[in-house]
């Protein structure tokens, strides 16, 4: 105590604000957004957020950074009311956000990105200096990124750890954060939050994370608060908190996870054999170097592996949105070069990675984009004419089986939200009456729980059906849930092999990082 | 002419002396271009604004008989035609190349109307650095006649470098150019960014009409600009957007553009006019090598002419 009272303006300096915001409520036009939400974050905890897609986190946090003026309510720090009208302002009270896509140019280096973050940088930069001050920044945080890497060569891991660094450096005091793992894997995603963790133990950072995993909940936070379509829904400590109570919490109903049944394949046979396949990255520089892998039918073959491993090249080169320099592709038999006609032959479909650029034409009607695999066969089509009602008929039947949630079949499929889009790209992908392989890649990125276990059921159905599916993701814990062999791609390679019942959740991790 | 005294040591000597006096208007659009592009917009419509500063310097400096006081205002006439640009381009659902090529047929097009009673008369010229010894042949002495506005575009080059990379607002115009969103972040207005830096490089290209009217080739006539505006547009991208390189790049056109005459001044009369389209071969020649499918180019400015 007495060291303390000795020196108590370093201790106040060092100490993070307390900050509450008190009924906020916050209308766009008719909508109601948030509605007579509190929170109140101690300072030197871990706080979450916690909710599923659309139920106000973002807005809430979006008010307290001053993005949005609320319509009602208030913001407290240290039990002063306060007016935060922007970032800036946030700024200055010590709250800073680190957001789910990252923030930092891409083109510029780590040390430039820092400097430009400022605010009150000089108009003239003296690099010799700032390189200085930043080195020494660098040697006291908690994670260290190199200072003369442009952003774009950095792994997600990293630009992650950049993101928060630079609210570090602006020596934010309160962090919140806007689902700050989404990008990284398991490895990395204990890492951070473990870092970040010992600073808000001693006492450094208040920290208000949204989020959507329990498993990194109940391993690092201190209190959640839970919002439901808008309204609050709910507020404890996690000691005190089963999983199943914060889902109830979140979703108003109690809802274990249902373990997906799958049923074995009599006489699997080989569909998608891939052999030897190199691809290049859009900069010329060598992606894919080699793989061979095949997929049997009733069979989901899963690729784990940190983006940028070359992945995404591999599902494009299956796809038919790049060309390997060398290699083949052999689909039930016969060499596939994912043309139309071959795609209708052999019953290929894809789900991939971000499908409002990859699988849609975004100003079209979510008809025309459900119709695009069968608007040129009867009876979507007669001769060169396309009859409109049968694709719109179609529509209809898909967006009531498969949910997706749309004023109309004529509405632009951008005006769409993420995981109505998934949901209509999975419609078209897996209405037809028979399919033989389907590729997959990060299909629940970004959604929900109850799209999440929408989407798996649809691809464990498949499965069970008799389709081949390869399952490229970069949600670990998705690849051990649904596939039935697991595969680990690192720099452009193969690096790990084994079914599921004998995957070695430590081994994988190690694979995918490289080592 | 000049170069016949020296016979066939003339086509070296007028090709570097061309390199010099036809490489200054690409250097001054290319380094605006290049402003223009950081910022993540494209002006084509600096075509229309070399024809617009061209006419404006030899006008003024017809009229006031001050050719830098022409210089300065073919800057603000780019100001002005910057302004319609940098505000056209950042409406919603307005396309920059669209506008570009309005901004072509209004600038030349206005430039045309304006400038038509300054065809005829003989304005003022700005004056040179002799870099000859007074002894020299005379052909020599002609070839190096260097412009100040070269000089000025030489020295603007490495400037434009050292603030991209060590200024805040060089860092600002960059990272709105690169990626929007995280200038948006940072509380940055894009609006304002691009406005200024559309306005800024369209100031340059202005001048770099004046010195195509007020130093080589020293008149205003309607066919003046020859497309120069256009090519620079290739030249940034052979630059990778770098302004030293566009300094070397601007060379090289104007070099290529030197060799037909050069070659008819020792008596090459075959193929003449072949040698006077090297600078639009060489625009094809470059966008062949530099354009490919399979690559993406270094450099690019991440949200050039997107609609963000």
């Amino acid at each position: 105590m007495t060291t303390v009272t000795s020196r108590p303006t370093t201790v106040e300096l060092e100490k993070p604000p307390e900050l509450e915001v008190l009924n906020m409520t916050k209308q766009f036009g008719s909508l109601v957004a948030l509605d007579n939400v509190s929170l109140h974050l101690k300072p030197g905890t871990f706080h979450a957020l916690l909710g599923e897609n659309g139920a106000g986190k973002s807005t809430l946090v979006k008010c307290i950074m001053g993005f949005y003026m609320p319509t009602s309510g208030k913001v407290l720090i240290d039990k002063q009311t306060q007016t935060i009208a922007s970032p800036r302002d946030a700024h200055k009270y010590g709250i800073g956000m680190v957001y789910q896509h990252f923030t930092s140019v891409p083109a510029m280096t780590v040390a430039e990105n820092l400097v430009l973050s400022r605010y009150d940088s000089a108009n003239v930069i003296n690099w010799q200096r700032e390189y200085e001050q930043l080195q020494t920044f660098m040697d006291t945080a908690p994670f260290q990124v190199p200072l003369d890497v442009p952003i774009a060569q950095l792994a997600a891991g990293q630009k992650q750890k950049l993101e928060i660094l630079k609210q570090l450096y602006l020596k934010s005091k309160i962090l919140i954060l806007d689902e700050p793992t989404s990008v990284l894997t398991p490895g990395e995603a204990d890492e951070v939050l473990g870092l970040i963790r010992e600073e808000v133990t001693a006492g450094k950072l208040s920290v208000l994370m949204i989020s959507h995993k329990f498993r990194e909940v109940t391993a690092f936070v201190d209190e959640v608060t839970v919002l439901r379509k808008g309204k609050f829904a709910g507020h404890g400590f996690v000691k005190d908190l089963s999983v199943a109570d914060m889902a109830e919490m979140m979703m108003g109903e109690r809802r274990e996870p249902n373990p997906v049944e799958k049923t074995i394949h009599p006489d699997p046979k080989a569909v998608l054999e891939i052999k030897e396949i190199h691809a290049n990255k859009d900069n010329g520089i060598e992606a894919v170097c080699g793989v061979s892998l095949t997929v049997h039918s009733g069979e989901i073959v899963g690729i784990a592996g940190i983006s940028g491993n070359g992945q995404r090249e591999l599902v494009e080169v299956l796809a038919g949105q790049r060309v390997a320099t060398s290699g083949q592709i052999v689909v039930s038999g016969s060499p596939y070069r994912a043309t139309r006609a071959e795609m209708f032959k052999h019953k290929v479909f894809a789900l991939p990675e971000e499908p409002l650029r990859n699988a849609c034409v975004p100003h079209m009607t979510v008809a025309e984009n459900m119709a695009l695999r069968t608007f040129d066969r009867t009876p979507q089509s007669h001769g060169v004419l396309l009859i409109l009602k049968a694709i719109r008929q179609m529509a209809q039947g898909l967006i009531q089986q498969f949910s997706v949630k749309t004023p109309s079949p004529e509405t632009p499929i951008s005006n769409l939200s993420g995981g109505n889009v998934q949901r209509a790209v999975l419609a078209r992908e897996l209405s037809a009456q028979h399919i033989n392989l389907l590729i997959a890649a990060n299909p629940c990125f970004g959604l929900d729980f109850a799209a999440v276990e929408f989407i798996h059921d649809q691809i464990v159905a498949a499965r069970n059906q008799g389709v081949a599916v390869l399952l490229v993701s970069e949600d670990l814990d998705e690849l051990l849930k649904l596939s039935d062999r697991i595969m680990v791609i690192s720099g452009g390679e193969f690096v790990y092999e084994s079914s599921i019942a004998e995957a070695d959740f430590a081994a994988i991790g190690r694979s995918m990082a490289g080592h | 002419m000049a170069a016949e005294a020296l016979g066939w040591w003339g086509v070296p000597l007028a090709i570097a002396a061309g390199t010099m006096r036809g490489g200054t208007p690409f250097l001054f659009v290319s380094l605006g271009e290049c402003l223009t592009e950081k910022s993540g917009k494209i002006n084509l419509g600096l075509e229309g604004t070399l024809l617009m500063g061209a006419m404006s310097a030899y006008a003024i400096s017809y009229l006031t008989g001050s050719p830098w006081l022409g210089v300065l205002v073919a800057g603000i006439a780019g100001v002005f035609l910057g302004l319609i640009h940098g505000w056209l381009s950042q409406q919603p659902r307005v396309n920059d190349v669209a506008v570009g090529i309005a901004m072509i047929v209004f600038g030349s097009g206005l430039a045309f109307f304006l400038g038509k009673p300054f065809i005829q008369p003989s304005a003022p010229q700005l004056a040179t650095i002799n870099l000859a010894a007074a002894g020299a042949p005379p052909a020599l002495q002609s070839a190096l006649q260097i412009s100040p506005l070269f000089l000025l575009g030489v020295a603007i080059a490495p400037f434009l470098h050292w603030f991209f990379k060590s200024t805040r607002w060089g860092l600002f115009i960059r990272a709105v150019g690169d990626s929007p969103d995280a200038a948006r972040a940072m509380g940055l207005s894009i609006f304002n960014v691009r406005m200024l830096s559309v306005v800024a490089g369209s100031f340059l290209a202005g001048i770099g009409g004046a010195s195509l009217s007020l130093y080589y080739p020293g008149v205003w006539t309607e066919r003046i600009s020859s497309g120069q505006g256009l090519m620079a547009v290739a030249l940034v991208i052979f630059a990778r957007w770098n302004p030293i390189q566009c300094l070397w790049a601007s060379l090289l056109f104007g070099g290529a553009q030197a060799l037909g005459p050069a070659l008819q001044s020792v008596g090459i009369e075959q193929g003449y006019y072949l040698f006077n389209a090297a600078p639009y071969i060489l625009t094809l020649i470059i966008m062949i090598i530099t354009c490919s499918p399979k690559r993406t180019l270094t450099g690019v400015p991440g949200a050039l002419g997107t609609d963000n």
